[in-house]
């Protein structure tokens, strides 16, 4: 693999040669910035249109979620991020700047340096996403030696210095060990120590969570604040569950049939979700402190085929407020992504007039009923999803990790 | 089960041809839960041990991994009993030896008065009518070279509960029970989404009328929006059809919405069982106090709230080597000597709420001394004291009308 740069240097962007010696802050741009991303993949059955027209922009030290259920284009737009699509099987348009540096259409041999050292990902499926045959700790510290010059002794101290980082018990002697000696959650950490070696500015985890027990999860999600608050990297998590975003994420992008549905701060998402398909992600999910009574109200019928997407709105077949929109719009016309009813960082995709007084008066009082009160008069405390458990005064009475 | 007793059933469902769409509207009340209703099934010490081998030529056992290590529990007619817990804590391996799909290394699972865990193969056939299975991942659990109506009917045509000529006749009322449209019979699986698979993987164990369904993680390979469908989809199965579920769940929220009673299991044993209320409102286990702490919240975090989240360290420790005493103390945060010594007792602690640990209580309100040691004859320590007797401790897999109270440490009757 090409050698890029001189002595090693933990230092995030910034300390690369070519090609992304721009510092993220030069123009005021954020690090990651993504316009109109358009990802279309031809089949023998015709074009299945992935995502389509997709921006997004996400800063230094901040994380942003994406929420969205299979097939809605969350993994595709990532992927492309990563440059991890072949260029001869898909079609993308657009534009994705990974601090200040259009990565898309850059060849192969330039998205590598940029790969792991800028950009890196954590999988879903940590048994898959490391290779049985090698040791865990030669895995990372490949991937550390991909982007600095330094002897393989070196790197291994550095792979045990990030195992331990990560929290993997007795690290000196679990370098040496396979992916199946790991459990699960070590697994996943394994994964986020090799994602890190190499101090990425942005990290995309893929449903990093997914494949692993709530007590594990727990553990993963704190990890990756406690990293994030150390390496001030952006995180991009990739999930399914509302829950994990709004524990962790700053932004909320909620994605329906390759479109961006809902985009704005995490707080106004959850608070004054604008857009159907949020509510009935919302309304779909029991909690634990629910009435077990009520019945749960599912989105009726099934996620959009992406070779044909249905006209106008990608959602119309399922919504249950189409009767609300004057004329036939929402089977005709594709809303545009415009400002929501509270505040300019709330973007959505909907052609219903007055949202929210649709959502305070006719979706809450059957989610949620004791938040009707405190939606409408907009009386919640202003900080969400604080993030680590530090920051709950009341967590001192609790065990800390032993 | 007789033909005359499928046909007033199947009239039933005929008669509704928009059943599933009308049920969806129901609002009849889900069961509660009632510690006297009768138990469909009844299971007591059942255990699992899969041998573990050596390499080489001979294969010699070496061990054994203790899958399920003595649980007892009850099943109430028409009722839900949650099992929870984490991959490896032997949720699935219960619900599989219930339906006998493993043979049980000991233990009694009586079910209409036969014990399911040593009915000879042939002897359960009949019985498999009565105990369905539905299973977690929808494109794995139905063969993708049948046609639906093939798979639906081949319960059917096995336990020859309709004549030959009827089968297809009924596979249409499943599809229809089930929110499919009964023209897609002669389909494959694949031309199907996610979710609807698992309506087919309902049908067909729905399709004998069994009286006992083990639902191994029916929603947690489907997307969020479908999920809800098919839990309203089981809750009105459950309800029409009278049907007593084990839901095998590991998410928290699920499981609450769905079953009235709830098991937690760790590392092969049930660490705490009672009624919704007892287990997530007062939970008295560490383990359950740590599960419940760790489950996302979606509405508490938008309201900015949050729970206490308890880390757990570490992961689940080998059940082929499990720790000694209690099972869960290599991650508690309460342990003390007697942990290691001693195992806690499922020990009933009130009208319907058991929990297995020496320091039972609720979250933040440990007792200074172990609970236990009046019960099992020992110190604080867990060192066997000579000058007390052990009391001998119901084994009843249901609730008994007399428990232990935790406050004034003695038995007090209901």
């Amino acid at each position: 693999m090409t050698q890029t740069n001189g002595p090693a240097s933990d230092q995030g962007a910034g300390h690369l040669t070519e090609p992304t010696s721009r510092q993220a802050g030069d123009s005021g741009e954020p690090f990651l910035v993504v316009e109109d991303l358009t990802v279309r993949f031809p089949t023998a059955d015709g074009l299945v249109q992935a995502v389509s027209g997709l921006s997004y922009s996400i800063e230094q030290g901040s994380t942003l979620g994406i929420v969205g259920e299979s097939g809605s284009g969350k993994s595709v737009s990532s992927l492309a991020v990563m440059g991890l699509h072949d260029a001869k099987r898909t079609q993308m348009s657009g534009s994705i700047r990974v601090g200040g540096t259009e990565v898309l259409g850059l060849s192969n041999d330039r998205m590598r340096r940029i790969r792991g050292r800028e950009v890196a990902m954590i999988f879903q499926d940590p048994l898959t996403a490391l290779h049985p045959f090698y040791k865990v700790g030669a895995q990372i510290s490949e991937a550390y030696r991909a982007h600095h010059d330094v002897s393989k002794a070196k790197a291994r101290a550095k792979a045990i210095e990030m195992l331990d980082r990560v929290g993997i018990p007795q690290a000196r002697t679990r370098v040496d060990d396979y992916p199946h000696q790991f459990s699960g959650g070590m697994r996943q950490r394994a994964m986020i120590a090799m994602a890190l070696v190499n101090d990425p500015s942005l990290l995309i985890a893929d449903e990093p969570t997914t494949a692993l027990d709530v007590t594990v999860q727990a553990q993963i999600l704190d990890l990756l604040q406690e990293l994030q608050k150390d390496f001030n990297s952006a995180i991009i998590i990739i999930t399914h569950d509302l829950g994990v975003v709004a524990e962790m994420a700053d932004d909320v992008m909620v994605m329906y049939g390759g479109r961006a549905v809902e985009y704005g701060r995490t707080r106004e998402i959850l608070v004054h979700p604008e857009m159907p398909y949020t509510w009935g992600l919302l309304a779909s999910v029991p909690d634990v402190t629910a009435d077990p009574d009520a019945r749960l109200i599912p989105i009726q019928g099934n996620p959009p085929s992406l070779l044909r997407p249905p006209s106008g709105c990608a959602f119309h077949p399922r919504c249950p407020h189409t009767g609300k929109v004057p004329g036939d719009l929402c089977r005709t016309t594709l809303p545009e992504l415009t400002r929501g009813e509270h505040g300019d960082e709330h973007l959505k995709r909907c052609h219903l007039p007055d949202p929210s007084a649709i959502y305070e008066q006719e979706i809450l009082p059957e989610i949620a009923p004791d938040l009707v009160e405190m939606t409408v008069k907009d009386e919640f405390p202003a900080e969400v999803g604080t993030g680590l458990v530090e920051d709950s005064p009341s967590d001192d009475a609790l065990p800390k990790e032993r | 089960m007789t033909e005359s007793e499928v046909a007033p059933a199947s009239s039933a469902a005929g008669q509704a041809p928009e059943s599933y769409e009308s049920a969806e509207h129901q609002s009849a009340a889900p069961p509660r839960f009632d510690r006297h209703a009768e138990a469909i099934l009844s299971v007591t010490d059942l255990k699992k041990y899969f041998p573990v081998k050596s390499s080489g030529l001979v294969r010699r056992t070496i061990g054994h991994v203790q899958a399920v290590d003595g649980v007892s529990f009850e099943v109430r007619k028409g009722s839900a009993l949650g099992l929870v817990g984490e991959s490896g804590c032997g949720k699935s391996t219960t619900g599989r030896l219930i339906t006998r799909l493993y043979d049980p290394t000991a233990g009694s699972m009586m079910f209409q008065g036969k014990d399911l865990a040593t009915l000879s193969h042939k002897a359960m056939t009949p019985m498999r009518k009565e105990v369905q299975m539905i299973f977690q991942d929808p494109y794995s659990s139905l063969n993708p070279r049948h046609t639906v109506g093939t798979i639906v009917g081949t319960p059917l045509r096995v336990h020859n509960v309709v004549p030959d000529k009827q089968v297809l006749g009924r596979v249409r009322e499943l599809l229809e029970v089930v929110g499919l449209n009964p023209e897609h019979y002669n389909r494959y699986p694949n031309e199907f989404s996610g979710g609807q698979r698992q309506r087919i993987g309902i049908a067909r164990a729905l399709a004998l009328q069994p009286k006992l369904l083990v639902a191994d993680e029916p929603v947690s390979a489907l997307d969020v929006s479908i999920q809800a469908q098919v839990v309203n989809l089981l809750r009105d199965v459950q309800q029409e059809f009278n049907i007593a579920f084990l839901f095998i769940a590991h998410d928290l929220a699920v499981v609450r919405h769905f079953c009235p009673e709830i098991a937690v299991m760790y590392l092969g044993k049930i660490v705490e069982i009672g009624d919704r209320e007892s287990v997530y409102d007062h939970a008295h286990h560490p383990y359950t106090q740590a599960l419940l702490s760790a489950s996302p919240d979606v509405k508490q975090a938008a309201i900015g709230g949050r729970r206490e989240r308890i880390r757990l360290e570490g992961d689940v420790p080998s059940p082929i080597n499990p720790p000694s005493g209690c099972r869960f103390r290599t991650r508690c945060w309460l342990a003390q000597d007697i942990c290691a010594k001693q195992e806690p007792p499922l020990l009933q602690i009130g009208k319907s709420h058991k929990v297995a640990c020496h320091f039972a209580s609720e979250l933040n309100q440990t007792p200074p001394r172990p609970v236990t040691t009046g019960l099992l004859g020992v110190d604080d320590q867990g060192n066997h004291d000579a000058g007390s007797t052990p009391t001998t401790l119901s084994t009843n897999p249901g609730y008994d009308d007399e428990w232990y109270d935790l406050k004034s440490k003695s038995f007090v009757k209901a």
